[in-house]
């Protein structure tokens, strides 16, 4: 029937219904239907992260040389932090619960949309309004901080326009917090009949726990940049010592925010991978209520090991032990996960499809930058790579290495439920390949790089570090092709991509029952679950089989 | 289709639905106005505990009794718009504006007594600033904690003005019959937020007012 349905070209039944129609400017600004809020999430976040990702690019040009021979030390700062603010708080944050979360959600809980719709339009907005102070702080000259904004160099020193990029941020919270709102009502009170909490997605519980902190901890970001913010405009001293402030309490509010933070920039990630294993493995997820149980206990844990970052700060040694053993507790759920996607590998039958490839690098990847993560815990261990490139390489790992590789898989997974048109496959896997060739030569020698002393944030270095650097330059130009290639053919195949039916994976889940693009209301008729959310054994065992 | 009441959103299924989305979006709201707040109260102890003897002192500069009658003033409010829900639940609409009226006015009394605090601690010299009346390293001491002072009494101001203004659209909304007693949702909604901002003053009189040895 679906054949029927989707193989003439032009003027089908279900394209006028979709939730992609009608095309005007004016019915985009001002729709409320959580998928189109999705995709222009999507749009913004590619441009920020076109931004940062030039701005990295500047900065591995310049290191190629010693003497760091193309920007000056002071340009070099700016980079950086151009880099991670973009990077962090428009792209990565907003990646997967922003896009891919706003998108599925609704649809995985049966859902005719989120709670509340037109805080989810007005969240966008606020993130419109955000990133605006952050490109105009960035149009007249940048900041030169880092993202951290330590003080009292943020909040005395700096000749740079703190204040603007602090306000962009601080605004952008907002989004994140309407966000993480809108979420975490929608899964307590929207499920479908029949969709208890133990049949739930695992994409959803993961978005379910991102949720939780996004709520929880952006308000301590908010109000610490407002301190910050307040105490350069004012010239108070809240975090200046020498006017009886306290400049660690800054670092210990920025990181009780800014550990969290890191955990909503893989935990999605999880959610995706968890989807695109059981999918492509045909299988249902081995251990399910741990790999569901984990992703809390990693929003609650992560709660709890901020002050990791402040080992060389002069915080009390034991204060140091403390969190360094609440680290290495959070380890304990994520190495969970590993074991229970290659346990469910396990005599699954599994098609190395796109998705599934960025799936399979993700779980690589990020048990590397999990392990590293465990030796910058260790007390001793971190007192020699504190601040160096080993850090930079171990964050990557978990950053890009994970959370992009899985954003890039969940929209490969999800491009033909989005778009109603499939990607170009053999483009696909050949991207998904260079962009994991290209990661690793990028970032794997920056582990030896920082474990042989060279610091972070410098634009120069002393040239026997040269190899190394040069070989991660060589690696970086080879990832931008890598991030090139879906960029154009996921928009060529926008227009001209085969049309696909409702389940071209031949996967489980509410989404994949209703029509590709769905209609606006989501389903045609209301469903109900009437069994586990993986119950892989019951349908054909290849994915693909539904193909028209 | 047909049968959906008026008021129902068209992404729930009902109204029963609706209600408890509502209220839980709202405590969810909550939880991350605790968070902010509590940041705030965190570093204001912290700083506090590095500077016992001159926030002590500090301390003294306020003016308790108008700090008390703020404490009523606000508690008042919070319990008329206690009585405002159950009266618009009972139907009593002319009750629940004249509730809601009496809560609005405490509201602004409560800025009004506050505003003129304000006012005496900046003729005092108390703002924070170039022209702070204690000068030395015990006046940067003191000039902390009063910038703490208007910080936390300044965010707490802020909040109970949106909880006037919400109140006052809420008063409308009910003599424009937008708001009855079978959809009370946005009334209660409100009700939690002006609650919440009450509770905030409880924190924040005794860590500025009280501890200190009076």
């Amino acid at each position: 029937m679906s054949v029927l349905l989707y193989s003439s070209d032009t003027d089908e039944p279900r394209e006028r219904d979709s939730y992609l129609t009608p095309h005007t400017l004016r019915s985009w600004l001002l729709t409320t239907d959580h998928k189109r809020v999705g995709l222009l999430y999507l749009f913004t976040i590619i441009v920020f992260f076109v931004i940062a990702a030039v701005a990295a690019g500047i900065m591995r040009l310049n290191l190629l040389t010693p003497r760091g021979d193309l920007v000056q030390a002071e340009t070099y700062n700016r980079l950086f932090t151009l880099h991670g603010v973009l990077m962090v708080w428009f792209f990565l944050i907003p990646s997967i619960p922003s896009v891919l979360g706003n998108f599925l959600l609704p649809l995985m809980i049966g859902a005719r949309d989120l709670a509340f719709p037109k805080l989810n339009l007005l969240s966008w907005y606020i993130f419109i309004l955000g990133g605006a102070f952050a490109f105009y702080a960035l149009l007249i000259g940048g900041v030169d901080t880092g993202w951290t904004f330590y003080t009292p160099y943020s909040s005395t020193y700096s000749n740079s326009n703190v204040v603007l990029m602090a306000a962009g941020i601080f605004i952008a919270g907002f989004s994140s917090i309407l966000t993480g709102l809108n979420f975490i009502v929608s899964i307590h009170q929207m499920r479908a009949p029949g969709l208890t909490w133990f049949r739930l997605r695992l994409f959803v519980w993961s978005m379910y726990a991102t949720s939780l902190i996004l709520v929880l901890a952006t308000p301590v970001l908010a109000i610490t940049l407002c301190l910050m913010a307040l105490e350069r405009i004012w010239r108070v001293g809240i975090f200046d010592p020498s006017l009886g402030g306290d400049p660690l309490l800054f670092q210990h509010l920025f990181w009780f925010y800014s550990h969290p933070a890191v955990y909503i920039m893989i935990l999605p990630g999880m959610g995706v991978v968890s989807e695109l294993i059981a999918a492509f493995a045909r299988k249902r997820v081995f251990g399910y209520t741990f790999v569901a149980f984990s992703s809390l206990a990693i929003a609650l844990i992560g709660f709890l090991v901020w002050g990791h970052h402040m080992f060389v700060s002069s915080q009390s040694v034991f204060a140091g032990m403390i969190f360094s053993f609440l680290s290495f507790l959070v380890a304990v759920p994520s190495a969970i996960k590993v074991f229970n996607w290659t346990a469910t590998l396990y005599k699954g039958s599994i098609s190395l499809d796109t998705p599934m490839l960025y799936a399979l690098g993700f779980i690589g990847l990020f048990t590397v930058g999990g392990m590293t993560g465990l030796i910058l815990a260790a007390l001793a261990v971190d007192v020699h790579v504190h601040d160096t490139y080993f850090v930079i390489a171990h964050f990557h790992y978990i950053m890009v290495g994970g959370m992009v590789t899985a954003f890039m898989g969940g929209l490969h997974f999800w491009w033909p439920k989005i778009t109603g048109r499939m990607y170009p496959e053999l483009l696909g896997k050949l991207a998904a390949i260079i962009i994991f060739i290209g990661f690793n030569l990028t970032f794997f020698p920056q582990f030896v790089l920082g474990y042989l002393g060279m610091p972070r944030r410098y634009h120069a270095y002393p040239e026997q570090f040269q190899v190394y650097n040069v070989l991660s330059t060589a690696g970086a130009s080879i990832l931008g092709i890598g991030y090139l290639l879906p960029l154009l053919y996921l928009l060529w195949s926008c227009f001209y991509g085969r049309r696909v039916a409702e389940n071209p994976w031949n996967a489980l889940g509410f989404e994949w029952e209703t029509a590709s693009p769905p209609p606006v209301h989501n389903f045609e008729k209301a469903p109900i679950q009437r069994d586990e959310a993986y119950n892989y054994a019951e349908v054909a065992s290849t994915p693909g089989a539904g193909l028209s | 289709m047909s049968t959906r009441a008026a008021e129902l959103a068209e992404q729930f299924e009902d109204v029963a639905q609706q209600r408890e989305a509502s209220t839980l979006g709202m405590w969810v709201f909550l939880a991350t106005e605790v968070m902010f707040f509590g940041a705030l109260f965190l570093a204001f102890s912290v700083t506090r505990s590095l500077h016992v003897e001159s926030f002590s002192q500090a301390a003294k500069h306020l003016d308790i009794l108008a700090g008390t009658i703020n404490t009523a003033v606000l508690f008042t409010s919070s319990f008329t718009t206690a009585l405002a829900v159950s009266a618009l639940q009972q139907g009593q609409l002319k009750r629940v504006i004249g509730l809601l009226s009496v809560s609005i006015v405490l509201g602004g009394l409560f800025l009004a007594i506050k505003g003129h605090e304000y006012h005496e601690k900046w003729v005092e010299g108390f703002f924070p600033g170039n022209a702070f009346a204690v000068s030395g390293p015990a006046g940067n001491e003191v000039e902390l904690f009063f910038l703490f002072y208007f910080i936390l009494t300044g965010l707490h101001g802020i909040h109970l003005l949106i909880a006037l203004g919400v109140t006052a659209v809420l008063v409308w909304l009910i003599v424009t019959n937008r708001v009855t007693p079978t959809r009370s949702m946005p009334l209660e909604a409100s009700a939690l937020y002006w609650h919440f901002v009450d509770i905030v003053w409880v924190f924040v009189f005794p860590l500025l007012y009280l501890i200190g040895g009076r």
